[in-house]
């Protein structure tokens, strides 16, 4: 094998999948495109081999731990109040430690029902990121995911159910699939206020005196189809919005389908729709249906998706002859988003030798827990705190247009990974520093590099540099 | 505050402490004797000139000028005997020796005689005449070998180590299970430094925001340095070191501590390494080593009774170079300090064949000369201290050290 191929494939795996792991850049030294190519054509990828509740029954599941905490405490203040009646007044020091001072929590409690939910879809998604082969299609799963964000702070049972119900699925389907999975999904609805928005003139809309809320329409618009400034209207964005009215959800207090998706007609907006310069005749849900088929296989959306993509894997500002062949297979394919990973990957331009990408924490995180081994040593929660330490919690952006992707947003942070670095390489059992530079960086390491590894002072600390010089943090 | 026993369900959710539960030291408690032995590995070459300077010796100023430690100096060191004085960061450890709890070897070091961190540190943990591979450690063979019948006594003596990975020094075949300090250590400035440079040759735009965040770091320093807790990156507080070589030493004592807890135990606590800048007198080696003393204070007074039954031994790879290099800092040398604590030392004492620091006298013409093997302290201290074996130590716990013997008389 080459020095050119070992060159190509250490890149391979850093820009386009979450960084070397053991041995793997001499294993797709011969054909590192091929190899892509191999992870996209797996029969199981991106799917997750665990067993994790829908997003209904998650969300109903945290609906009822929040209904009993309330009934608890609700009980509590009660009994309280039936004492003071019975003149068993409670004494100064009583008073003063129960309801203004909640108690302390034991310590090694498991955390509450939410956020072990969240805990359990979070291994489930970094595991699949850090036990993957290459994780080409992780990483496309990461990119839809942030395309198309939602927070958990707004909806915190559904965040990891969402990703793998509406996203994972279609990342290598049409986006028109994508698109409808991912707009119809609860989570999303219920993210954007969909469930909120109602036509004037519905049913409901005229006994309850209440209308559109336009949000859903408009990310869908700017962020997630044509992009923004692409020529549609406000005309467009009231039209389409009074389109999706209807799209709702079941309130998850429902034992029953809490939580699941419901077209409610009473809600919808009667009449054709005119967005884009298409009427669109009422339907019902399949109005909705057909804006979203039309906006998927719109010339703008081809455009800003790939330009995107390439802005995620290549470039903060990628060459427009990677971004025109991206846009042009999106259009040739109908959509189909594993055509448009080939090209991504087949392009000269996706394998400049420069590295311009700073790789967002997650991503990084990812790749230092690949290159120690220590998949194990470190508890999710470690992890979790670690993304949203450097600035990227885990589905919490700050807003719907998800994390950023450009160096200018993460560099700033790039010293706050240096305590992260040095708490996993702590956890890490390094051997050989040098034999672990030469496993994750291969060529790439530079001698300044290779010299700054071996001369550490301990075999960790070795290691925490290997993962903070720039041939790691950059791709 | 009564500290109760830690259990193993306790240790382990404790988020990882490390404990392997060995052997009983029969013979000692065959004694009446219920000995405590804690190992700290000090990673990164820890400078003994100016930890303990050897202040009688004639050549002593000539070689360190301006930062050898001195009476009349930049500081005034704490005074051992009529040869040697202590850094003044370390006044637990000065009390210690006036009270007889405190041994310093001089010109002391392992059978390494290269200058590599990671084979020194291998070689210092595993107890093998030569670098090279090794799944277990001194200390582990040495308590596996209390107890030839392999029994584990459930209140017995227990190894215990203390970090998020388990040092060499106590793997083995003794089982170990793992426990870590709540707090994090955090990364050193000698990280932050190492980045810097690296940055600075090969990329300006990660230089120029590691340089701006270490400037925000120092502006914050200014305040209180020692007491400052922030999580500012780019380096961490005095304090948070400190903070971090007490807990870990100080939660190692409680557990020994315990009257059924674990009787013997190890950790590392790392940044040694002092290249540029070393700070003999008030820099960076100097809160280095107060952080080291705050760390034997604690274990002293979490000890509590059993303080008058521990043996603390603190070795580190090898030594710097006797010289000052052209940084402000010293290089990776080969004799340097080995320090021994506890109440069951015959203490106040500085052991030292002195080899001299005449140009002749060095190592290599630039090292402090190694006249005392590190091997004959711990045999010493393991043999007289915990009652292991003579022939178990030469074969089992130092492979091939018959030649080197214990060295007789260290523990009361």
């Amino acid at each position: 094998m080459t020095a050119r191929g070992q060159e190509a494939a250490a890149l391979a795996l850093h820009r386009f999948g979450f960084g070397p792991a053991g041995g793997q850049i001499a294993a797709i030294a011969a054909d590192p495109r091929g190899a892509l190519l191999a992870d996209l054509n797996r029969p199981s990828a991106g799917e997750l081999a665990v067993d994790l509740p829908s997003s209904g029954a998650s969300a109903r599941a945290v609906s009822d731990f929040r209904a009993e905490q309330q009934a608890q405490q609700k009980l509590a203040l009660r009994v309280k109040k039936e004492a003071e009646a019975n003149n068993v007044t409670p004494t100064m020091s009583d008073a003063a430690a129960s309801p203004a001072s909640p108690p302390q929590k034991p310590p090694n409690q498991p955390p509450p029902l939410p956020q072990q939910l969240l805990l359990d879809e979070a291994k489930a998604r970094f595991d699949a990121a850090t036990t993957a082969d290459i994780g080409f299609v992780e990483r496309l799963v990461w990119f839809w995911s942030n395309h198309f964000c939602i927070s958990a702070d707004k909806i915190m049972g559904m965040a990891g159910p969402y990703e793998r119900e509406a996203i994972r699925p279609h990342v290598q389907g049409g986006f028109a699939d994508l698109l409808q999975a991912v707009e119809s999904h609860p989570a999303m609805l219920f993210y954007l206020d969909n469930v909120e928005s109602m036509g004037a003139d519905s049913i409901a809309g005229i006994n309850r005196d209440k209308g559109l809320n336009e949000n859903l329409a408009r990310e869908t618009l700017e962020l997630h189809t044509l992009g923004v400034r692409s020529g549609y209207t406000q005309a467009d964005v009231t039209s389409f919005a009074n389109v999706l009215t209807g799209w709702t959800w079941i309130n998850p207090d429902q034992p029953d389908r809490g939580g699941e998706f419901l077209f409610n007609k009473r809600l919808h907006e009667p009449g054709d729709q005119i967005v884009l310069g298409k009427s669109y005749p009422d339907t019902g849900m399949d109005q909705g249906r057909g804006v979203l088929g039309d906006l998927a296989r719109h010339p703008a959306t081809a455009q800003h998706i790939a330009q995107k993509l390439a802005q995620h894997f290549v470039a903060d500002e990628p060459p427009p002859t990677l971004v025109a062949k991206l846009a042009k297979t999106f259009k040739d394919s109908d959509g189909d988003l594993k055509e448009v990973a080939k090209t991504l990957i087949t392009a000269d331009e996706s394998w400049s030798p420069q590295r311009q990408k700073l790789k967002p924490p997650s991503e990084w995180i990812a790749g230092v827990v690949r290159i120690t081994g220590a998949q194990n040593a470190i508890p999710i929660g470690r992890i979790v705190n670690a993304q949203a330490a450097l600035g990227e919690p885990l589905w919490r952006p700050p807003a719907p247009n998800g994390y950023p992707d450009t160096e200018a947003a993460w560099i700033d942070g790039v010293p706050h990974r240096i305590d992260i670095a040095n708490e996993f390489a702590g956890r890490a059992r390094v051997i050989d520093p040098l034999a672990l530079l030469d496993s994750g960086l291969g060529p790439l390491a530079s001698p300044d590099t290779r010299q700054t590894v071996a001369r550490a002072e301990t075999r960790n600390q070795a290691l925490a540099l290997l993962v903070m010089t720039p041939e790691f943090l950059r791709r | 505050m009564r500290l109760h026993a830690p259990s193993r369900r306790e240790l382990l959710l404790a988020s990882g402490t490390l404990f392997a539960w060995a052997h009983l030291p029969k013979l000692a408690y065959a004694e009446g004797r219920d000995p405590r032995f804690l190992a700290i590995i000090l990673r990164g070459a820890l400078d003994g000139l100016a930890t303990v300077a050897p202040v009688g010796d004639p050549d002593w100023l000539a070689l360190r000028g301006d930062n050898a430690l001195a009476f009349g100096g930049k500081v005034e060191p704490l005074k051992l005997d009529d040869f040697f004085a202590l850094n003044p960061a370390m006044p637990n450890l000065h009390r210690m020796f006036q009270a007889n709890e405190a041994i310093v070897v001089h010109a002391c070091a392992t059978p390494y005689r290269e200058r590599s961190h990671f084979d020194g540190q291998d070689l210092l943990e595993s107890g093998l005449p030569k670098p090279g591979p090794s799944d277990s450690g001194w200390l582990n063979r040495a308590l596996a070998g209390l107890a030839p019948g392999g029994r584990v006594d459930p209140k017995g003596g227990k190894v215990f180590a203390v970090g998020p990975v388990t040092p060499l020094v106590v793997r083995g075949p003794a089982p170990v299970l793992s426990w870590s300090p709540q707090k994090i250590m955090p990364a050193t400035d000698d990280t932050v430094a190492r980045l810097l440079d690296l940055y600075r040759h090969s990329d300006v735009k990660l230089a120029s925001v590691l340089e701006d965040n270490s400037k925000l770091a120092a502006i914050e320093q200014s305040g209180d340095m020692a007491q400052s807790m922030t999580q500012k990156p780019g380096g961490p507080k005095p304090g948070q070191v400190r903070a971090y070589f007490s807990d870990a030493a100080g939660n190692a004592a409680k557990f020994l501590a315990q009257p059924d807890g674990p009787r013997v135990g190890a950790l590392a606590l790392d940044g040694w390494d002092t290249h540029v800048n070393e700070g003999i007198a008030t820099g960076r080696l100097s809160q280095l080593l107060g952080a080291l003393d705050d760390a034997l204070g604690a274990v002293q007074s979490n000890m509590g009774p059993a303080w008058k039954d521990t043996v603390v031994a603190l070795a580190t790879e090898f030594g710097r170079t006797a010289h000052i290099n052209g940084t402000e800092g010293t290089d990776h040398g080969t004799a340097t300090v080995a320090l021994l604590v506890g109440g069951a030392l015959k203490g106040g004492r500085v052991i030292a064949d002195w080899p001299g620091l005449k140009s002749a006298n060095l190592y290599e013409n630039r090292d402090l000369k190694p006249t005392t093997d590190l091997r004959a302290v711990l045999k010493g201290v393991l043999k007289d201290h915990l009652r292991a074996d003579d022939r178990v130590l030469a074969q089992n716990v130092f492979p091939g050290s018959a030649d080197v013997k214990p060295m007789a008389g260290l523990v009361v």
